[in-house]
């Protein structure tokens, strides 16, 4: 919750000048869409969007045996993590909740966390709290995050840094080029290949600007980087997951290092560990609807038999799909593909079923 | 002789003899965005002042369409069920919503005017 004005982040006035419509996102001024959300998505799929995510808090964790330190908390592999490399985890609470769903990147001398905007002040806190003497969480929530995503931007970033080149998916580097030291990643939000870069605010508006100047690019909002997520199936914070739900529900299983299945000794192992064994009594799932009306967050879900069946938690209009799709919980035993369910829409029902996801293929340069 | 008047929910209201023809206006779907759904209501069916009668789906939201005036409606525009983005296109002539018989003819004499709209848009 922000109950004061919204922050600017350093490309705002670059945002601006290229047209953006900004609204108001977990306390920052984001650009929201340039030209038009479907145009925005439709270009990442086939070329490359530039996205400012520099909402999005980052983090350095340092010390000896930080990896080890931040394993209490997540449910990662963070011991085994190499160094160039990236992980997605989730921060875990005592009941088996997710406080936050984060990367993590091993920088050798230093873990890099990348936190979601709306929780990154409760996540260094609850972090904190938790870190042995010795092993600090320095947040860096001043620096810039873009993120260049699209099958063409590898091309384009392989020929303004060519250490980019060797990356695979989930590769991490430090660099310095385009006039300052950067933070790379190949990873992203929107199923395609793509990479996320971080940097000194005071640079961020030359880096988006290089990058822009291939004609392969365009500026991309949050609009677009939510319908593409969606279609990719993942997860959005506050919506598809929260402190209510634990990773075996949210189907995020495979964020559990298989270490970490045998002991469960992160900080709300046990009630994760028994949704593990005994099943969760709802599961996420994918959903897609007939017809063309979008089934959006809040929608409530009925089986076959009109009874209580579960929640839509994320919904939106697929550009990709040219269709509706959804994310939502369902009851454990509705939650195979296929699966017939009905949501209420303006005091209609709209049949829905649930779907395999992701909704569109993910690309990643594995 | 056709009179256009708009609304404070950003309808514009085109008059022929008892018959209006409603739509958004271009402030309106660029505010919006891209449409992709369109809900519309039913001949037939009485409508009051300022009743919700139709829907218009962005990516990101739906918002409702009201009727500016009481009466029934006599047609609805069933291009835009196929061609939802005409809304987008052509949002102040080809992509009407519905057609509405006026309860009360003299009603629409207090509707807003192209300037009264023009200034309310750019109060806001």
């Amino acid at each position: 919750m922000v109950d004061h004005e919204p922050q600017t982040v350093p490309l705002d006035a670059w945002h601006r000048s290229h047209g953006a419509r900004m609204v108001d996102f977990a306390g920052y001024l984001m650009p929201v869409q340039y030209e038009g959300i479907i145009t925005e998505h439709l270009h990442c799929r086939t070329g490359a969007a530039l996205f400012d995510v520099s909402h999005m808090g980052q983090a350095t964790l340092a010390g000896p045996a930080a990896a080890a330190a931040l394993e209490r908390v997540v449910t990662g592999d963070i011991a085994a993590l190499k160094p160039g490399r990236q992980r997605y985890t989730l921060l875990m609470n005592q009941a088996g909740g997710i406080v936050d769903d984060l990367m993590v990147a091993n920088f050798g001398n230093h873990l890099l966390l990348v936190l979601n905007a709306g929780r990154k002040h409760a996540d260094v806190a609850h972090i904190t709290a938790h870190l042995p003497t010795g092993v600090t969480l320095t947040p860096a929530f001043d620096r810039a995050l873009l993120a260049l995503q699209g099958p063409q931007a590898a091309a384009v970033l392989a020929e303004l840094i060519p250490a980019t080149a060797a990356m695979r998916f989930m590769d991490a580097i430090e660099t310095t080029a385009l006039g300052t030291d950067l933070t790379i990643t190949r990873s992203g939000y929107t199923g395609e290949d793509g990479f996320e870069i971080g940097m000194p605010a005071a640079h961020a508006a030359d880096v988006a600007t290089a990058l822009l100047a291939d004609p392969r690019v365009k500026p991309a909002g949050l609009g677009a980087r939510d319908s593409l997520r969606l279609e990719a199936g993942l997860p959005l914070y506050g919506n598809d997951i929260d402190e209510s739900r634990t990773p075996i529900a949210a189907n995020l299983g495979f964020a559990i290092g298989k270490r970490r299945k045998m002991t469960w000794d992160f900080l709300g192992g046990a009630a994760v560990r028994a949704a593990h064994d005994n099943g969760p009594a709802e599961r996420l799932v994918g959903l897609r609807a007939e017809g063309r009306a979008p089934v959006r967050a809040g929608a409530t879900l009925h089986d076959a038999a009109g009874a209580a069946a579960g929640q839509i938690t994320s919904g939106t209009f697929a550009p990709s799909l040219d269709a509706p799709i959804a994310l939502g919980y369902v009851r454990a035993d509705l939650a195979t593909d296929g699966t017939a369910l009905t949501a209420t829409l303006r005091g209609r029902a709209i049949a829905l079923h649930v779907s395999p996801l992701p909704f569109v293929p993910h690309r990643y340069a594995r | 002789m056709t009179e256009i008047r708009f609304t404070k929910d950003h309808e514009w209201v085109s008059l022929d003899g008892d018959i209006a023809t409603i739509g958004i206006t271009d402030h309106a779907q660029s505010a919006l965005g891209d449409v992709v759904f369109v809900e519309l209501p039913e001949p037939g069916r009485s409508v009051a002042e300022a009743e919700a009668c139709a829907v218009v789906e962005s990516v990101k939201a739906a918002s409702d369409v009201y009727a500016p005036l009481a009466g029934t409606i006599t047609e609805h525009n069933a291009a835009l069920a196929d061609d939802p983005a005409l809304v987008n296109k052509d949002a102040e002539a080809g992509a009407w919503f519905f057609k509405l018989r006026l309860a009360d003819r003299a009603a629409f004499d207090v509707l807003l005017t192209a300037d009264a709209y023009q200034a309310f848009v750019q109060s806001l």
